[in-house]
């Protein structure tokens, strides 16, 4: 009996560490892949500029910057300084993204000198009136989603494996995300927004992706399409820089009201 | 001139090396509707203002050093008081690992509050630009900020004294007697405005807390008034300005949607000694009906154990505020408030709201209201038939 017992145990840790590993494991199995590519860069500065566009086609420009610091066993630090459009020029947002807890984040309004800390609840609302909303363009963890492998396509000839996420965290405005990951880059070229009805409400692509270190790849440009609205947006990145000597002082309270 | 040529230096001397420095700012033109008949004749039912606020700011060494340069100019239409020049900022500071030192005239906002702000002691208020008390002159200041595990700790030696502004003989929002700024304020302390005032504040965030302590010793920013003559020989109202300690202590707790949020002082003079509060809680629903805008109600009470000895017309009164945030290209928003007494039928209404036109311009509306105002509550009883619409429009550069 107690014989039976242990092949059976061994047979059940064997068929989990074998290739018949469930669409579940797979998918989980490709995030941290992901992830554990994308470690080791330590801080990075960018410049982002947006252009909003509505169903009659009129535009409306956004610019920042945006600094990141890599946190280990959590999610990474940033702080965004905003310069366009001018009215809110020198507002600044800091953000503590966190794996298992919601994350923190304050606001620095400059004519009033003022930090606000704010509640991060609002994961579904637009970003600055664009098609992203803030979970879209938040530090992604491993940890916020759970993950289903589905299948593996070709997305503009390039070989991807196409995982279905499920936010874990709440408020999400989504019930599901589908995302076809780059089996080279191991980088999302294509994404699918499922919302709380169930019905694909936004088309993220995702291209220029450009190696920096020789190792972290980088997309610079993301277009989200609005299939309801017919509102859509293009984000694009310019002047990545790595490892520019960023500490965790450059990314407190104190910090968030001397950026300009 | 002597100012200009400094100014001209330090810029001289900074440019030499690479960093990023940039000129922004504002030109914004005001006008106010009041539609009741003024107490006195020479103030008037409509007014007109403009206001210029450049600004300078001159990033280097990565971002940790900063100077920064803010002059403000106004012109009024009809009050003197209204029409000025300050220069709001013109600071240098430097980023060290464990501290930052700020040198020069500063604002610093201390506080968590929507209605009121008790704690915030530092800059003087500029009610001749709005009587909201959110504008702010200039403070001279020399700030040491101490950064480490334990929080921030700034310290402040504040130089100089800046005098209270109001609005002048011939400007609305102002009582039966107005408050003469051009002659002499009164002072406790021998030094007058020279006298060098000192405040130090604690702050930490710790998991979904916020919280600061802070204490402030010197000339009160509020003054009291003594009734005086103009030099026409009318009675006017003359500031008068206490020497103070002031312990304070704000906190925030930011649970989900829901901000639960406490400022309380204690201040004591040679004259009086007393306890005022705001307790308050703001909850946000994201994305209402399924549309794009967040609608976040705003609740607060407000306390000042003086009664209806209080400087402050909020010594036992209700704030109930509704804003809506529409997220949209414009970001267009509104918030509604009402301030009622809770124990008298003082009631103030109040409705801002603001839209961005194309890329460079906003348009802001305000109104205030005043119903039933009790007597006892004097600073509103002064302006009860002052109520007003404002539009603004600004253009940013």
């Amino acid at each position: 009996m107690k014989k039976i017992l242990t092949a059976i145990s061994i047979g059940l840790l064997a068929s989990s560490i074998s290739f018949a590993q469930t669409a579940e494991e797979k998918g989980l199995a490709i995030a941290i892949e992901a992830d554990k590519r994308d470690t080791g860069w330590k801080d990075s500065t960018t410049e982002m500029f947006m252009t909003l566009r509505n169903a009659q086609g009129q535009e409306s420009k956004r610019q920042m910057r945006t600094k990141t610091f890599e946190v280990k066993a959590d999610g990474d630090k940033s702080l965004t300084i905003f310069d366009q459009p001018r009215d809110v020029k020198g507002t600044a947002f800091l953000s503590f993204t966190h794996s298992k807890r919601p994350d923190d984040q304050w606001l620095y309004l400059p004519a009033l000198k003022r930090v606000k800390r704010i509640s991060s609840a609002n994961k579904s609302g637009p970003f600055m009136g664009s098609e992203f909303a803030y979970e879209d363009i938040s530090s992604q963890e491993v940890d916020k989603y759970t993950y289903k492998y589905l299948r593996d396509e070709k997305v503009d000839g390039k070989d991807s494996f196409v995982i279905e996420r499920k936010p874990t965290y709440e408020h999400s405005g989504y019930t599901k995300l589908i995302s076809w990951v780059d089996k080279n880059m191991y980088q999302a070229v294509k994404v699918e927004f499922y919302d709380r009805k169930n019905t694909l409400i936004k088309t993220l692509t995702v291209s220029g992706h450009r190696q920096y270190l020789g190792k972290f790849w980088r997309a610079h440009q993301m277009d989200m399409t609005n299939h309801q609205t017919k509102k859509s947006t293009t984000l694009e990145w310019k002047n990545y820089k790595f490892k520019t000597g960023l500490r965790s002082r450059d990314f407190d309270k104190n910090a968030l009201k001397r950026l300009r | 001139m002597k100012l200009k040529h400094y100014l001209l230096f330090l810029l001289m001397a900074i440019s030499a090396q690479p960093v990023w420095a940039e000129w922004s700012g504002s030109v914004t033109y005001e006008y106010r509707h009041f539609p009741n008949e003024p107490l006195n004749p020479v103030q008037h039912n409509d007014n007109s203002s403009i206001a210029l606020q450049p600004e300078y700011h001159h990033q280097w060494d990565n971002g940790r050093q900063l100077f920064s340069f803010i002059p403000y100019i106004r012109e009024d239409e009809h009050d003197d008081a209204r029409s000025q020049t300050d220069i709001r900022e013109l600071s240098w500071l430097k980023a060290g690992d464990i501290w930052e030192l700020r040198l020069g005239i500063r604002k610093v906002f201390w506080g968590v509050t929507e209605s009121q702000h008790l704690v915030d002691v530092i800059n003087q208020s500029d009610l001749a630009a709005n009587t909201d008390g959110e504008d702010k002159l200039g403070q001279p200041m020399l700030n040491l900020a101490l950064i480490g595990d334990y929080g921030t700790l700034d310290l402040f030696v504040l130089p100089y004294f800046r005098e209270r502004t109001f609005p002048g003989e011939k400007g609305r929002l102002r009582g039966e007697y107005y408050v003469d700024t051009e002659q002499d304020a009164i002072y406790q302390s021998e030094d007058k405005e020279k006298h060098i005032d000192y405040a130090a504040r604690w702050a930490k965030s710790v998991g979904v807390w916020d919280i600061g302590l802070s204490h402030f010793y010197g000339t009160s920013r509020a003054p009291r008034f003594d009734i005086g003559f103009n030099n026409k020989g009318q009675p006017v109202l003359v500031p008068v300005y206490d020497l103070i300690h002031q312990t304070g202590l704000d906190v925030q707790a930011t649970i989900d949607s829901w901000l639960l949020k406490l400022e309380y002082i204690h201040r004591s003079s040679d004259l009086e000694s007393y306890n005022a509060s705001t307790t308050g809680l703001e909850y946000t629903w994201y994305g209402i009906f399924t549309s794009p805008t967040d609608l976040g109600l705003v609740l607060e009470y407000l306390h000042d154990d003086r009664d209806d000895k209080a400087t402050t017309p909020f010594e036992n009164d209700v704030l109930l505020g509704l804003r809506f945030a529409f997220n949209d290209t414009q970001s267009t928003d509104a918030l509604l408030g009402i301030i009622t007494d809770a124990d008298k039928d003082t009631t103030i209404y109040s409705i801002e709201a603001s839209r961005r036109l194309g890329d460079a311009w906003k348009l802001s509306l305000e109104a205030r209201y005043y119903e039933k105002v009790d007597a006892t509550d004097q600073l509103i009883y002064s302006i009860r038939d002052d109520d007003y619409i404002q539009m603004e429009l600004a253009y940013y550069f």
